[in-house]
């Protein structure tokens, strides 16, 4: 009887533990909760119930016993898809019985401790590729190209760099879209490019909480509101604070 | 002409979206192809119907039903691929107009475009999720169908 009551324990930590690497790595609401059910119910617990949130998950497993429950808080979120593919291969591997309780959380933890992302200056090069791309598919001319690469590659850096130093999400990407504005408005007044509303435009879409909108909405819809609201207030957060960067520069200048 | 330059940046630019988002190395050329679809077909359906919440729709339609198929022949989650596909398609550019209109005091501007950027990203979510209805009713007719049998 003791030794069950560990074991569900040690199931809840695994499946705690999962649900938590795939939140903070951006995947959506029902995955996790879909996710944490399965694994509990590879192993043994059938009637498990979990109530996720951006900011922490509230897991409870029922069984002969006295119902127990865990709560896990979730302070850093990022968008890491290959760790959303990385924890979903575990837990198939979990279901089809491959991989035993122990040896399902040293994965897990490891994963956890692993950084799977691309280097600092790909991510970058990336993010000014994209800027430069987007500014032609908002029917900007192509001789901005260059002009809305250098800002965006510049801007979405000093996201990066400044989020190193101060976590708050909120005034680096001020910062970041400050830096955005005031180098199109240079490139601008100094006759290398053109239309400054697509150069600034083009650049901040790496910033934009475009995608965690659309998230919002889509939990809203499958019924998961207290998400779904936290996801918008978040989305709104940041558009306000890419909006105010840009409009610093502007009223200055 | 002005459609092959439109081609080759949604590709580039989702494949990037990708690499940002941190997708695995060997999606990436599959998430450009997935974003590049539904770009033109936002593209073209907003130049002839010149509704952008009716061409948004049809490209997420379009996004969300080749993810589901690409996750489950590759088996990873949809949501690689569905990511990037819309990332070309979400209203951050006018959601980036709704907030400068905001603090620059214009908030008549603001709030009509603010209305439309919840009626873009509320048209790709549906999309999203029509295609997720779409994708299990088919299964289940599919399951019913080898029941039967």
């Amino acid at each position: 009887m003791d030794n069950e009551k560990v074991l569900t324990y040690e199931v809840i930590e695994v499946c705690l533990l999962a649900g938590k690497i795939m939140l903070q790595s951006g995947g959506e609401t029902y995955r996790v909760e879909d996710t944490m059910m399965r694994i509990a119910a590879a192993f043994g617990i059938e009637n498990s119930h979990s109530y996720v949130t951006p900011t922490g998950i509230i897991f409870s497993a029922e069984g002969d016993e006295p119902t127990k429950t865990k709560l896990i808080r979730i302070m850093t979120r990022s968008t890491d898809l290959k760790k959303v593919a990385m924890v979903n291969s575990i837990s198939r591997k979990i279901t089809s019985g491959e991989v035993d309780l122990q040896e399902a959380f040293t994965l897990l933890k490891e994963l956890d401790e692993l950084n799977v992302t691309f280097p600092f200056m790909v991510q970058v090069g990336a993010a000014s590729i994209a800027s430069g791309c987007f500014m032609i598919m908002f029917m900007g001319e192509w001789i901005d190209f260059i002009p809305a690469m250098l800002t965006g590659g510049l801007g979405y850096f000093g996201f990066l760099y400044f989020h190193r130093f101060i976590p708050v999400k909120f005034f680096s990407e001020f910062l970041a879209s400050f830096i955005i504005g005031l180098l199109s408005v240079i490139f601008v007044k100094t006759g290398l490019g053109q239309q400054l509303d697509k150069i600034i435009i083009g650049s901040v879409m790496t910033l934009v909480p475009g995608l965690l909108v659309t998230n919002a909405v889509r939990d809203l819809m499958a019924g998961h509101l207290v998400s779904g609201l936290s996801k918008g207030a978040e989305a709104l957060l940041t558009a306000f604070a890419i909006g105010s960067g840009i409009a610093v520069v502007l009223s200055f200048l | 002409m002005e459609i092959i330059g439109q081609l080759i940046t949604s590709f580039i630019a989702t494949a990037a979206f990708g690499v940002i988002f941190n997708a695995p190395k060997e999606t990436l050329v599959k998430c450009g192809l997935v974003g590049m679809g539904g770009w033109i077909i936002y593209y073209i359906a907003e130049k002839y119907t010149g509704d952008s919440v009716l061409a948004t729709l049809g490209a997420t339609l379009f996004v969300g039903i080749v993810s589901q198929e690409l996750a489950k022949f590759y088996k990873t989650p949809v949501i690689i691929f569905s990511v990037a596909g819309i990332i070309p398609l979400v209203p951050g550019g006018l959601a980036y107009d709704t907030m400068r209109n905001f603090v620059e005091d214009d908030y008549y501007r603001a709030l009509a475009l603010g209305a439309k950027v919840t009626m873009l990203s509320g048209s790709i979510a549906f999309g999203l999720v029509f295609s997720e209805v779409i994708n299990q009713v088919v299964r289940k007719i599919r399951g019913s169908k080898v029941w039967k049998v």
